[in-house]
């Protein structure tokens, strides 16, 4: 960016001194000027309605001219007591309300609380189960990082991945449906493993999504890998070191692009997870970039994930043994899978009755969001955007 | 306030009241009265109430011969097998995972041995669940311990901070921690029981994320931490009423109330 551009909000005088003067550099935004327009700090308010805030997120943005001296969010707006809700219904009835929460990836957040379930009974869904319910989480990674990946290049200033990844998502959601018939809020899964067989032609529907995936992720990183503007305006941008990731509890996509190599579905295998062979891949400089690179490879090594389970379906029954009304022993349980956006985690206590006495979600977006502060400090106004872009929010879940 | 927390049981319609009024038993006491609360369960798949189950037989099945229904306690217990057993499979294969649940066990490690050779009696419990470990330790050590699972024990990573009500209890809340080791991956729960007003110190000089989770505590359960930066509402408007995940927070009252403050017209709840 030139001078010219940067100084276009000045009258021609002023524009000349200060450059005629040479003193201060117009980009070094420290130096405090004595216009009005950059002398005293200012407040501005940015959202709940504005479009690059993923929903209803509220940032007061204290500035200094561009530069972003602190921020601080205020969310709730959508915030329906899922909490509460839980305690007045019972296993059963609670399962579909967990959709709602981060409502890109519901399929995970059915995952988490069934696990969650049955673990109180000390149960396991039957192995065919597992299987459909990771190619299921699979497909439904892939559609929130299509999701993250389409908003997030839009917000930037990129259009057409927008087109290409809801295009592409298509896809899936087809899959989604055909299993269960809805398309968003699937509610696919049930305490003890799955309602639904796989339809027929499930498998092929899989094999078809894979092979026409791989070249279209490709279609994506060329349209933004090398693309300069998008390279310009994320390299650099929002970096996040390992240990205040680690510090912040910040978990999924984003800690692993500051390299910290750590996925639960490797450090602590739920479902078949074992039985797969993927890689976790990491970053190295835990910018926008870098989150950018391991969400887009992260969608490839689902796809490898998705091929091996629908290979290695096995035959068998869909539901574990459980009985028809819920009533899970007393105890409590911590139970987290790696949803798309991170540590997806259950704590539910059970009295012993039908109804679950507490029911706690740990959401990653939640605790994600938190690390916006530390990563727009000394950034600029548009770079703001850029963050929370890629931390990948949805305030359906920050909110609950 | 103080009026609407106790209002509130008669507003609610019955089936939310029942369960919550089952609910309230706190789980140790829940535990120990295992035994009797599993006859008990089979015959709640219907509504708890002695007349409900008495009732249904009678409409389903044969003539009514339970006549001796209203007669002394004692010929209850037999009248009370024959409910469960003219309803379907359902309640006979209920009790089975009850009385099968899972046990806290002993947990046995390093780094319990630590703990306990330096708090001694603040250490109240070291157990696993379902191979789950979680240590209650006494509110007034509870930061120390922390701290130590911080930068001894290397727990760097906070998962998570809440809180469960129990109101009937003496210290009516547990806070749980849940923390977790990149080092050793390894989850641990450290729980502690506080009574109504206590506060806690607060962990954010431990673990920075713990800011928005503490406040979030705060803002559900009114749960004060001393030392936060910050301590306000987080999901919850400021000028909110309560504190909404206690268990004597009134839904419907407050439901009511809003109804009536705002629109000017009963609620039609």
């Amino acid at each position: 960016m030139n001078d010219s551009t940067r100084t276009a909000y000045l009258s021609p005088q002023t524009a000349q001194t200060r450059r005629g003067a040479g003193a201060p550099d117009l980009l070094d935004l420290d130096t405090k000027d004595q216009t009005f327009l950059d002398a005293t700090e200012l407040v501005l308010n940015m959202g709940p309605q504005h479009p690059s805030t993923h929903g209803v997120l509220r940032v007061i943005l204290k500035l200094d001219g561009e530069k972003v001296l602190g921020t601080e969010c205020v969310i709730g707006y959508l915030h329906r007591g899922v909490e509460k809700i839980a305690e007045n219904r019972t296993y059963t009835m609670f399962n579909p309300y967990v959709d709602r929460m981060d409502y890109v990836a519901a399929v995970s957040n059915g995952l988490g609380y069934c696990e969650a379930v049955e673990k109180l009974f000390a149960t396991e869904a039957p192995q065919r189960a597992q299987y459909i319910r990771v190619i299921l989480t699979e497909l439904c990674r892939i559609a929130s990082h299509q999701v993250w990946l389409g908003t997030h290049a839009l917000d930037i200033g990129a259009l057409t991945p927008l087109f290409y990844c809801f295009r592409d998502r298509e896809e899936i959601l087809k899959i989604f449906e055909k299993y269960c018939g809805a398309r968003l809020t699937t509610h696919a899964f049930r305490i003890g493993g799955c309602i639904y067989e796989a339809y027929d032609g499930f498998e092929q529907d899989c094999k078809n999504f894979c092979d026409a995936f791989l070249p279209k992720s490709d279609e994506y990183e060329e349209l933004l890998t090398t693309n300069r503007i998008w390279v310009g305006r994320t390299k650099g941008i929002g970096i996040l070191k390992p240990e205040d990731c680690i510090a912040l509890g910040v978990t999924g996509p984003v800690l692993r692009a500051s390299g910290v190599k750590w996925d639960l579905r490797k450090a602590q295998p739920y479902e078949s997870y074992k039985a797969f062979d993927f890689e976790i891949p990491t970053g190295v400089n835990g910018d926008t970039y870098d989150r950018y690179l391991v969400r887009i490879q992260e969608m490839r090594q689902s796809v490898r994930i998705i091929r091996q389970a629908v290979d290695g379906l096995p035959s068998g029954p869909i539901v574990a043994k459980i009985p028809k009304v819920l009533k899970p022993p007393v105890g409590e349980v911590y139970h987290s899978i790696e949803a798309p956006k991170g540590e997806l985690g259950y704590f539910i206590v059970s009295d012993g009755s039908t109804q679950p006495y507490r029911v706690r979600v740990r959401p990653p977006s939640f605790v994600n969001l938190q690390a916006l502060d530390k990563m727009v400090r000394g950034m600029l106004v548009a770079d703001v955007v850029a963050v929370i872009g890629t931390l990948d929010i949805v305030l359906g879940e920050v909110d609950r | 306030m103080s009026e609407e927390t106790k209002e509130p049981n008669p507003v609610l319609p019955e089936s939310l009241t029942r369960p919550s009024t089952n609910r309230v038993a706190e789980p140790q006491s829940a535990a120990s009265s295992l035994t009797p609360s599993v006859e008990q369960g089979g015959a709640s798949a219907d509504p708890g109430q002695p007349g409900t189950p008495a009732a249904t037989p009678a409409t389903t099945t044969e003539k009514p011969a339970e006549t001796p229904k209203p007669s002394t306690p004692l010929s209850e217990a037999p009248a009370k097998p024959a409910a469960p057993a003219a309803k379907p499979a359902a309640p006979a294969a209920k009790p089975s995972p009850r009385t099968e649940g899972p046990k806290p066990l002993p947990w046995e490690s390093e780094l319990v041995v630590n703990l306990r050779s330096q708090y001694g009696s603040g250490i109240k419990e070291a157990s696993t669940y379902v191979g789950q470990k979680y240590v209650v330790v006494d509110s007034a050590i509870c930061y120390e311990v922390l701290r130590r699972m911080r930068e001894d024990e290397q727990f760097d990573y906070c998962v998570d901070i809440t809180a469960v009500h129990y109101p009937k209890r003496e210290q009516p809340f547990d806070v749980v921690y849940i923390l977790y080791s990149f080092h050793d991956n390894e989850r641990v729960r450290v729980k502690t029981l506080i009574t109504d007003g206590e506060r806690l110190r607060s962990a954010v000089s431990i673990w920075p994320t713990a800011n928005w989770l503490e406040r979030e505590v705060f803002d559900m359960f009114g749960i004060e931490f001393d030392g936060h930066p910050d301590l306000k509402r987080i999901l919850l408007p400021d000028g909110w009423k309560g504190h909404p995940l206690r268990k004597d927070y009134p839904i419907l009252q407050q439901d009511k109330d809003w109804v009536q403050i705002n629109l000017g017209i009963e609620s039609g709840q």
